[in-house]
């Protein structure tokens, strides 16, 4: 009897599910779409509620929030500006000034440690034994020291003990290196100036199409051109001719002593050297590795095929090796200038004024809105980072293996 | 960076965790000791020594309020906050109050959701020079770089001067006050600019003070004295009548030697102070000695002020504008009574 019951109930039930499996919330293609917007309304009920709460919280507890601060005179002066800034300008254009420098310091610092890690990541290939070693010490040694060491070190130890204003280290009296930086002179372009300006541009278009000549001819016909050669000639020739044609129209703006410091000419701070310099050689060590890891990958017979045609290691090196190295080092290298680029907050360690050390720093202090300035700076580095992945995932696609 | 993490989590937490703050007195009972944030070191107002005890003038407001409100003034423990960190820690709970040397202003007094318990230094923004310069005025620093503490009010302050006397120069802003130390005497910077008492303090730290001068001028006005969140008024009277008590204590001439003294057999205002006659304490939700405690431990605003940054110390700093009100300086406590 009691089992007669169960095998009933269970027939019910079955019938139910068989009923329940065509109703349309059991349809795959329904259901995605229900849970998806599920899920979609369930974080936008959270986001709503911690944005809710948390204004609600900041404003029992008296303080102010929104952005409109950023339209208020910053009252504080900044060190380095790629832009024209006085104190009496808004805190957006601070965060400009902040952005700006951050940029710069990143720019710097993925070229010279793309620089460095290509350099040291094939000297380790060497034959030679000490430019071997010399490129092991230099990825064990900047790999395994904290990155904020690294900085305080160049800034504290290295360039705090260059000689003060007075005593400046030079170099034919145009440039200076002393405590307060490195002080270089200028050229500032007179009447007939825009013609180099052209002649510049000129130069690098025509060394595109030189280029692309040189390949062609040398599919069709086997003959090679001297590129670098005739490159360097017109970028450098051409502007040359063209400010001798223009009556050279550049006066050269040299740093000189007066007061407290040196005037005129192009002043870069010291908090800037020490932090490019530190940035660009740890993530070069990082590079390096990424190099070698690349190089290794490329099997050895390529290397025995190549040197069997007779090609010059050098060649080997530039036009079998590393285009297929490529394939393997440029993931990593976008990796370490994402990192490089979040490493340039360490800023704040040194006095460079970067966006984290004027903005998140000061503008934080000075308004008391922590939530909107790491907010706004949250995006910034969020979106740089994004914007290098960007480039370097189109980078990657050029140097793929291509499927055939 | 631990600094630069826990000034995020602090951003963070400010916005998320603030709820209502309860009574921050409850709190600070229960724990056992009180929680206060002081600077990184700074010679005369709040400074660690070798064996890891903190001294100064800021400090000692930290111990008057742990006297009065468990009895103890050595049941504090010290949270030493960077300029920029500073508000955040108060704001987001991390510290009951904040005594590290910080100005008093309007924006900060009203938008920051925080309040000035009252000022326990009057102080001004100066400028410390290298004697070899031979600088006599700070007009004629023209072209000069400044070594600055960022997140201070010396950056308005030096920023405004500047402008005004159509002078330029050039802010080298650390995160630090040692670091502003370290910049001047590499030379990085032609002068260092902060509070006049910080400036005494940062000379004693150079490696040889007597090649350093303070100039004369006085550019700002930067009240310094102890913050409390806003919202919670029982404990803003606490820490306010803390340090009214030890200023009244030598308007009274009480001092932690005769304290005890004048509690029974002192004048009515020294038993109303001390709590052998009236209700003071019990308004303030405390112990009736209240005020006692903090006196016998910690003395009154004169030994500690000589005792930190005066004739006692290495600062010697006159008393100035912070001298009592009727010895012609400006400090005054409210009537306790």
């Amino acid at each position: 009897m009691f089992k007669q019951k169960t095998t009933e109930q269970i027939k019910a039930a079955t019938r139910k599910t068989e009923s329940g499996s065509h109703a349309f919330y059991n349809n795959p293609k329904y259901r995605a779409v229900i849970y998806q917007t599920l899920l979609i309304a369930g974080l936008a009920y959270f986001f709503y509620t911690i944005i809710g709460n948390t204004l609600g919280n900041l404003e029992a507890a008296g303080i102010k929030s929104g952005f409109g601060f950023l339209g208020n005179a910053a009252g504080y002066d900044v060190l380095m500006s790629l832009i024209p800034f006085e104190s009496t300008d808004s805190y957006l254009r601070v965060f400009i000034v902040g952005f700006l420098n951050t940029i710069l310091v990143s720019i710097l610092g993925i070229v010279l440690a793309t620089l460095l890690g290509f350099i040291f990541g094939v000297m380790y290939f060497s034959r030679n034994w000490l430019i071997k070693k010399v490129s092991v010490v230099y990825v064990e040694t900047f790999r395994n020291i904290p990155l904020l060491l690294q900085i305080l070190f160049w800034y504290s130890a290295v360039l705090a003990t260059l000689p003060g204003v007075r005593d400046s280290l030079s170099l034919g009296e145009a440039i200076f290196l002393n405590v307060r930086g490195l002080f270089i002179p200028k050229l500032v372009g007179q009447d007939g100036s825009t013609l180099v300006y052209v002649a510049i541009a000129i130069a690098i278009v025509a060394i595109f199409v030189m280029k692309s000549w040189a390949k062609k001819r040398q599919d069709e016909t086997g003959q090679q051109f001297p590129l670098l050669y005739a490159s360097l000639g017109i970028f450098f020739g051409l502007p040359l001719l063209a400010t001798l044609v223009a009556g050279i129209p550049f006066v050269v703006d040299y740093p000189v002593l007066q007061g407290f410091g040196f005037r005129g000419g192009i002043t870069v701070i010291p908090e800037l050297m020490a932090l490019t310099i530190a940035l660009s050689v740890y993530t070069g060590a990082f590079i390096a590795e990424a190099v070698r890891a690349g190089i290794q990958a490329v099997p050895h017979g390529q290397t025995e095929a190549a040197r069997s045609i007779g090609l010059k290691e050098g060649k080997i090196m530039s036009l079998i090796i590393v285009p297929q190295a490529m394939r393997v080092i440029v993931p990593l290298l976008n990796s370490e200038y994402q990192s490089l680029v979040k490493n340039s907050t360490l800023a704040a360690a040194i006095a460079y004024p970067d966006l984290f050390n004027v903005f998140v720093g000061t503008a934080l202090n000075q308004t008391g809105q922590a939530i909107e300035t790491i907010f706004m700076a949250i995006i910034v580095y969020f979106a740089v980072n994004m914007f290098i992945s960007f480039v370097m995932n189109r980078f990657n696609r050029n140097v793929e293996l291509v499927g055939r | 960076m631990i600094k630069i993490s826990s000034l995020m989590a602090g951003g963070l937490a400010v916005g998320l965790t603030l709820g209502a703050q309860a009574a921050t007195l409850d709190d600070v009972k229960k724990r056992g000791v009180l929680s206060c944030g002081v600077s990184t070191g700074l010679a005369g107002f709040s400074q660690k020594d070798e064996k890891g005890n903190w001294s100064g003038l800021d400090v000692d407001v930290c111990r008057a309020v742990a006297a009065a409100v468990l009895g103890d003034a050595s049941k504090v423990q010290y949270k030493p906050l960077t300029a920029k960190e500073r508000f955040t820690a108060l704001q987001s709970g991390e510290i009951d109050m904040l005594s590290r040397n910080t100005t008093w202003t309007h924006t900060r007094d009203t938008s920051l959701g925080l309040n000035f318990a009252g000022t326990i230094y009057y102080d001004g923004t100066g400028f410390m020079v290298s004697k070899s310069l031979g600088v006599k005025s700070a007009k004629e620093l023209d072209g000069a770089n400044a070594c600055i503490q960022a997140g201070t009010s010396t950056e308005l302050a030096i920023s405004d001067y500047f402008r005004e006397n159509n002078i330029k120069y050039k802010p080298v802003t650390f995160d630090t006050s040692d670091q502003t130390r370290s910049g001047f005497e590499s030379g990085r910077c032609d002068f260092l600019t902060s509070d006049q008492s910080q400036l005494y303090a940062l000379r004693i730290g150079l490696k040889n003070p007597s090649g350093a001068v303070v100039l004369p001028e006085v550019i700002s006005k930067e009240p310094l004295g102890p913050v409390v969140r806003q919202g919670d008024d029982q404990w803003f009277n606490i820490v306010k009548w803390s340090l009214n008590a030890m200023i009244e204590g030598e308007e009274q001439g009480v001092t932690s030697a005769n304290a005890a003294d004048k509690a029974k057999n002192g004048k009515p205002g020294n038993k109303r102070l001390l709590g052998t006659e009236g209700e003071l304490g019990k308004n303030l939700g405390l112990n009736s000695d209240w005020a006692l405690q903090v006196i016998k431990q910690v003395g009154n605003y004169s030994e500690s002020f000589e005792r930190n940054v005066g004739s006692g110390s290495q600062l010697k700093i006159s008393r100035g504008l912070n001298a009592l009100w009727k010895d012609g300086g400006i400090l005054y406590s409210p009537a306790m009574r």
